[in-house]
């Protein structure tokens, strides 16, 4: 520990130095929290007057009608919720897959690419993901996927309404399918690299058991990593929540709230970005600061415990994750 | 048949193995799948008027000399802003305040703000400095692009100062060289490396972000140097040229993509190369 003595402790000239230096990092780390602080104010501050004009109608109120100046942002949010539940449900499962392929099954060689290429795709910009989406991705899903699930599930009782729909190729099934792709690297990564971490004489004790592979991951690696894991899926929820780009391009922006996930839809991040710079009356441009406020406050939860969470694994083992 | 308990356990073993073989393809194929288009539409379109001339009006050829311009403008200007700060903060974190309560706060909202939806730190930038400049500005564009590198420096500067030896610390402090001089004249040369590759990552980072510069760069059709006006930039272009219903326009959207995807990931690619040789 002698490498953190007090500044005090420090004798000379070189007091002054010291202590500007100190209050200079200081300061720096202070501002990373006026930033934070100073975001979720300014989206508060700038969303009160649709807060004040609509009150709790805000978020359930479906109406969005710019012209006659009523704002009810309940289709943004279902679609933000929906088209994020899509993606958790293709990343997690693929996620833990490419994590338990990575770890147990590869060949050595083999891992380091693979690993690389896979956390390559959360560098491709999310623009990327949205015009492959548009231009290539939703005429697919039109053609050949969407037609596909109409004509087999469309006529099941409940399940059928969510895929009873026109195959447009732009809708709330494509877009959680996208944002499950781009949230793959980061759930996979971190599963990947907890998976590691899990002690060898633990997986050595059940192999000797007689335990399979498939055994030891359920019984040994996932109970022993679970609150990663699950910080892990927060990580990707609040990505995709907050994704803005890629979900604009393949949602459709329609305010219309529908059942169906092949409708078009919109999202909160969609929608700020689509509206904002056409926004004309003050009670418009609230009502998207005000989503953004709400998306912000969703977000820094979701993320805050996924950071907890990932923590806890690391206080309980006394590794670095 | 009844199958025997052992063999139903390979069986599902089995088909967990490949499944998780089957994940790790469906993962990559959806990389190649996006390289291979971007690729085979962004080639078809380049062209070396892409770098000599400027964003064209709808239904006429042109480049993306202007829109090149400004995304290189303002990712130095997000990187002079953000990286000091970044690296101040990165210290603090690492040197100053490892053990303390502050340290342990910025490090974990740090950590969240890293993932914050970056469409409000658009708007955000956007009611703090387009509304009371009154106007869209490159300037307004860097800011919200520094505020975004700023979490990816404080990150990586923390841990490539951390990976500094306390040996190397004590060292110095036995020579009676004062704290300041030890963080910027040993610290910093000892992790200058992974502070460096931490840059890179950022600079990839905010290479592609679009959202936040929708209300604070905005875009413009034009050549312009001045920071103080809308400036063109390649994600906002490459946005609205491809929503819009011009070919000429998605071509040029295309070219775009190809060289915003080539930079990102060759960057990423020779951040991990780098990083890779350093370890051995």
């Amino acid at each position: 520990m002698t490498a953190y003595i007090p500044i005090e402790m420090t004798r000379g000239r070189s007091v002054g130095a010291d202590r500007a230096f100190s209050l200079f990092t200081t300061g720096a780390a202070w501002f990373v929290l006026l930033l934070l602080g100073a975001t979720a104010l300014s989206m508060a501050w700038g969303g009160r007057l649709a807060f004040q004009t609509f009150g709790l109608e805000f978020i359930t109120s479906s109406e969005w009608d710019a012209v006659q100046g009523k704002f009810g942002a309940l289709v943004p949010i279902y679609g933000t919720l929906v088209t994020s539940a899509i993606a958790l449900l293709i990343a997690f499962p693929i996620s833990i897959g490419i994590a338990l392929f990575l770890t147990e099954i590869a060949p050595r060689w083999s891992r380091g690419p693979i690993g690389i290429a896979v956390e390559l795709l959360a560098a491709i910009p999310s623009i990327i993901y949205g015009m492959w989406g548009l231009f290539v991705f939703a005429p697919f899903m039109g053609a050949h996927v969407e037609p596909w699930l109409t004509d087999h599930l469309g006529a099941w009782p409940i399940l059928g309404t969510l895929f009873d729909g026109p195959p447009i190729g732009i809708g709330m099934l494509t877009a959680g399918i996208v944002l499950g792709i781009m949230i793959i690297p980061f759930i996979a990564a971190v599963a990947r690299d907890v998976f590691a971490e899990v002690p060898a004489p633990l997986k050595e004790a059940a192999v000797a058991l007689g335990s399979t592979r498939w055994e030891v991951l359920t019984k040994v690696t996932l109970p022993y990593t679970r609150s990663a894991i699950i910080g892990a899926i927060f990580l990707g929820l609040g990505r995709a929540l907050g994704e803005t780009m890629a979900v604009t391009f393949v949602l459709g922006n329609a305010h219309d709230l529908s059942l169906s996930l092949l409708m078009p839809s919109n999202s909160i991040a969609a929608a700020i970005a689509n509206e904002f710079t056409e926004a004309d009356s003050q009670l418009y441009r609230s009502s998207l600061i005000a989503l953004a406020f709400l998306l912000f406050v969703v977000t820094f939860i979701v993320l805050s415990l996924a950071k907890l969470l990932l923590l806890r694994l690391k206080r309980v083992h006394g590794r670095t994750l | 048949m009844t199958l025997s308990r052992a063999r139903k356990r390979k069986i599902v073993d089995g088909m967990a193995l490949v499944f998780a073989g089957a994940a790790t393809l469906f993962g990559l194929v959806w990389l190649f799948w996006i390289l291979w288009t971007t690729l085979q539409q962004g080639i078809g379109a380049l062209s070396p008027t892409l770098f000599t001339q400027m964003t064209p009006p709808p239904g006429s050829q042109g480049g993306l000399l202007n829109a090149f311009y400004g995304s290189a403008v303002m990712i130095l200007l997000a990187v002079a802003i953000g990286a000091p700060i970044g690296l101040a903060a990165g210290t603090y974190l690492a040197e100053h305040g490892r053990y303390t309560r502050l340290g342990t706060v910025v490090g974990f909202l740090n950590d969240v703000l890293l993932s914050a939806p970056s469409i409000v730190i658009g708007l955000f930038v956007y009611e703090m400095v387009v509304v009371s400049m009154g106007h869209f500005s490159g300037f307004a564009g860097a800011l919200a692009l520094a505020m975004i590198l700023l979490p990816v420096i404080v990150r990586t500067s923390d841990e490539a100062l951390r990976l500094v030896p306390d040996q190397m610390r004590e060292a110095a402090f036995a020579l009676g060289i004062p704290r300041w001089k030890v963080t910027l004249q040993i610290l910093y040369k000892a992790a200058l490396s992974a502070i460096l590759t931490g840059i890179l990552l950022g600079v990839a980072r905010i290479a592609g972000e679009t959202a936040p510069l929708l209300f604070t760069a905005l875009s413009n059709q034009f050549w312009t140097s001045s920071l103080n006006e809308p400036l063109a930039n390649l994600p906002v272009v490459i946005f609205q040229y491809a929503m819009s219903p011009y070919d000429e326009w998605h071509e040029l959207a295309w070219a775009g993509a190809l060289m915003l995807t080539l930079f990102v990931l060759g960057l990423n690619i020779a951040v991990r190369l780098i990083v890779r040789r350093g370890k051995r």
